[in-house]
């Protein structure tokens, strides 16, 4: 009979490196547009995405704390390894390793993300010592009670949306691009993401997302940049769902970057010697 | 205490001796975890068998988790031994190394010694290709739970694929409940007088290979075992009251794939096995697929079937002193179908239930499991399993009068 640990792999599904997604991509016309404002918003997006070109590799620990809407709070400690992709073809490469709650510790997610076909992603259950194939097309379901959700972690590349821009306001002590976007690919559970990006480092500072009938769902503000080399990272990542009034805050610590992982370490074979 | 009959505690010794040595050679990493658990198994009606015990299996479990790793991560050091202490089945009451090794990582080449446990497959009903570990069948009917392997595992991970290599010795018996315990055949299975084909059951070396890789969509392993089977045939006793398990030589190559397109699952696992009876083979087909976010909320709901074949002779038994021509199995002809709900909040709640339906007799095994965390420490369980309309001829007749929940209280540390 089916195990109960097999309920993992609904739970656990995607979990891509939530950072600026690498480098410089050839312009795709579509997502261009041909309207000054929709190439202005491009241009921006774009922009910010080539500020992290080059990081080659990354691991960083993190924590993530679930807040419940009368302020119950419970965390998940987890260490993410990211290698950037070697060519603008291929996806990154991904692997998040679960180290508490204690009884899902060494649960392991691999994703090798495309740029417009379905990710590949592998669930490995210690208990089991499975490895198993799951599906990625739940984009818009939230990642392990969280509120984010996988599209939150996967959809970033450049290319996976449309853009309008909207203008300048000021964030902070900065002046940050207003610019929309519109995903372009299927299962979003979004209509419209609103994204804020500042004129000196070209980092995002804040996202709102829509939701499907058009209403305001969520707030993404993303804090503590730390400058590693030419690559920024924001170590705090607060998510509040309007809605729901959850929150979930990922808590960064300090990104290794450039450690010498390669293609091979990404392989589906690796993840049987997490645990 | 059921243990001391079992081998493979010298490799344990002797890898507690390469540990010893190794510890304090780098700087290293330790990380000491555990849990104990509290389990209350409640059977619903009275004993099918004289001599069974009646209503309520209290028991405990304790399985620490002692992992050291060398500061690069190539050599981990791992101990995982297992208690349970039952107090009404002699026999449940017994303790295992689920693992104990040393696994040293070379570039693409890994080397492991000790004792390990392996899963390959990918249906969820059976687990037909999965023939490494000893099941330990006095834990649970699912056939889940197994025993610590010893093993010599070499894998090298290419991109085009893992190929694993596999050298056996120290072969584990299949646990059995005692007489005095419930979800047993009748007469019981008497597991400390096993008989072999190999007269040199210890010596004897168990050979296996796997190769696994993915092609786009699809996932594929193909593996071949040579070697003492997991599974053994009974002999009534010329006494008549009690069986005794009969281990034959066997060559069973497997093949398992599944399919991964948009929200469905695709699965098949299928095996041809020859030296028990005559040669026969075995197939696990069919499809897991998901309903994200129903009802506009979190949950997921997943909905699963099967279709499970069995070719193997016929189990039967007349008169004492008798070996049955196959390993008994209850899935000849069988349907699985189930549903799997996980409703994506803090605690991980998630609940499952299914049936496996002989095509045949009707005879119906149902699945009703349910789980949750509670806090950051503790995880608490329900498993129900009910035998319906069981037909005479069917395995699963012995289990008819076995109906049980099982409440399981996990704490972790």
């Amino acid at each position: 009979m089916p195990s109960t640990h097999t309920f993992a792999a609904a739970l656990i599904a995607a979990f891509m490196l939530f950072a600026p997604q690498a480098m410089a991509q050839d312009a795709d016309a579509d997502a261009r547009g041909t309207t000054p404002e929709s190439q202005k918003g491009y241009d921006i997006a774009a922009r910010s995405d080539r500020t992290d070109a080059g990081f080659s590799d990354s691991v960083s620990k993190l924590q993530m704390v679930l807040r419940n809407a009368a302020g119950a709070e419970s965390s998940r400690e987890l260490t993410i390894s990211t290698l950037e992709k070697e060519s603008e073809q291929v996806g990154d490469r991904s692997l998040v390793v679960f180290h508490t709650p204690k009884d899902v510790e060494g649960t392991a997610l691999l994703s090798h993300a495309k740029i417009l076909e379905p990710d590949d992603q592998w669930l490995f259950l210690p208990a089991l010592k499975r490895v198993k194939r799951i599906s990625s097309a739940n984009k818009s379901g939230p990642f392990v009670g969280s509120e984010f959700a996988f599209e939150d972690f996967t959809a970033t590349e450049l290319n996976k949306y449309t853009y309008k821009y909207v203008g300048e306001e000021a964030c902070g002590d900065l002046t940050c691009d207003v610019v929309e976007r519109y995903p372009r690919y299927e299962n979003s559970g979004y209509t419209k993401q609103v994204g804020w990006s500042d004129q000196t480092d070209f980092q995002l500072r804040k996202v709102e997302f829509y939701d499907r009938k058009g209403d305001l769902l969520k707030t993404l503000t993303i804090s503590d940049y730390r400058k590693y080399g030419t690559v920024w990272r924001g170590h705090k990542l607060e998510m509040v769902n309007h809605q729901t009034k959850k929150e979930t805050d990922l808590l960064y610590g300090e990104y290794a970057f450039k450690t010498g992982l390669e293609a091979k370490d990404f392989e589906k074979g690796v993840l049987k010697r997490i645990r | 205490m059921a243990a001391g009959k079992r081998s493979g505690f010298g490799i344990a010794a002797a890898l507690a001796a390469v540990l010893g040595a190794a510890a304090p050679a780098a700087a290293g990493e330790w990380d000491i975890s555990g849990s104990l658990g509290f389990e209350g198994r409640f059977f619903l009606g009275d004993p099918k068998f004289p001599g069974q015990f009646e209503g309520h299996q209290p028991s405990m479990l304790v399985e620490p988790d002692i992992r050291w790793e060398t500061g690069d991560g190539n050599h981990q050091f791992v101990l995982l031994p297992f208690f349970r202490l039952d107090s009404r089945d002699d026999e449940r009451t017994h303790m295992d190394l689920r693992e104990a090794y040393w696994r040293g990582i070379f570039g693409d080449y890994e080397v492991l010694l000790g004792l390990h446990k392996v899963f390959w497959g990918v249906t969820e009903s059976r687990h037909l290709v999965d023939v490494i570990n000893q099941t330990d069948a006095v834990e649970d009917v699912d056939e889940e739970d197994k025993l610590g392997q010893p093993m010599l595992k070499l894998t090298t991970i290419q991109d085009w694929g893992t190929v694993t290599l596999f050298a056996m010795s120290g072969f584990r018996d299949r646990t059995f409940p005692g007489p005095k315990g419930r979800l047993r055949v009748h007469p019981y299975i008497d597991d400390e007088t096993s008989e072999f084909d190999n007269p040199n059951r210890h010596g004897s070396v168990d050979v296996a290979a796997r190769y696994a890789n993915y092609f786009g969509d699809w996932d594929v392993g193909v593996s071949v075992f040579h070697g003492i089977s997991r599974e053994p045939r009974l002999r009534l006793a010329p006494t008549a009251d009690r069986l005794i398990p009969v281990y034959d030589t066997i060559t069973q190559a497997g093949v398992d794939i599944q399919y991964t397109k948009d929200a469905w699952l695709w699965k098949l696992e299928a095996i041809g096995r020859e030296g028990q009876g005559n040669p026969f083979g075995a197939a696990v087909a069919g499809f897991e697929y998901t309903l994200y976010q129903i009802l506009d909320r979190s949950w997921d709901l997943g909905l699963l079937a099967e279709y499970l074949y069995d070719g193997r002779d016929d189990f039967e038994l007349s008169a004492p002193g008798d070996v049955s021509d196959a390993a008994p199995t209850a899935f000849e002809n069988d349907v699985f179908a189930g549903t799997r709900l996980a409703l994506n909040d803090s605690q991980d709640t998630a609940l499952l239930a299914g049936a496996i339906v002989d095509a045949e007799t009707g005879s119906t095994a149902v699945l009703i499991e349910g789980e949750r965390r509670l806090g950051d420490s503790w995880f608490v369980e329900m498993e129900t399993r009910l035998f319906l309309a069981v037909d005479e001829e069917d395995a699963l007749t012995a289990f008819e009068d076995d109906d049980f929940v099982t409440l399981r209280l996990t704490r972790h540390f």
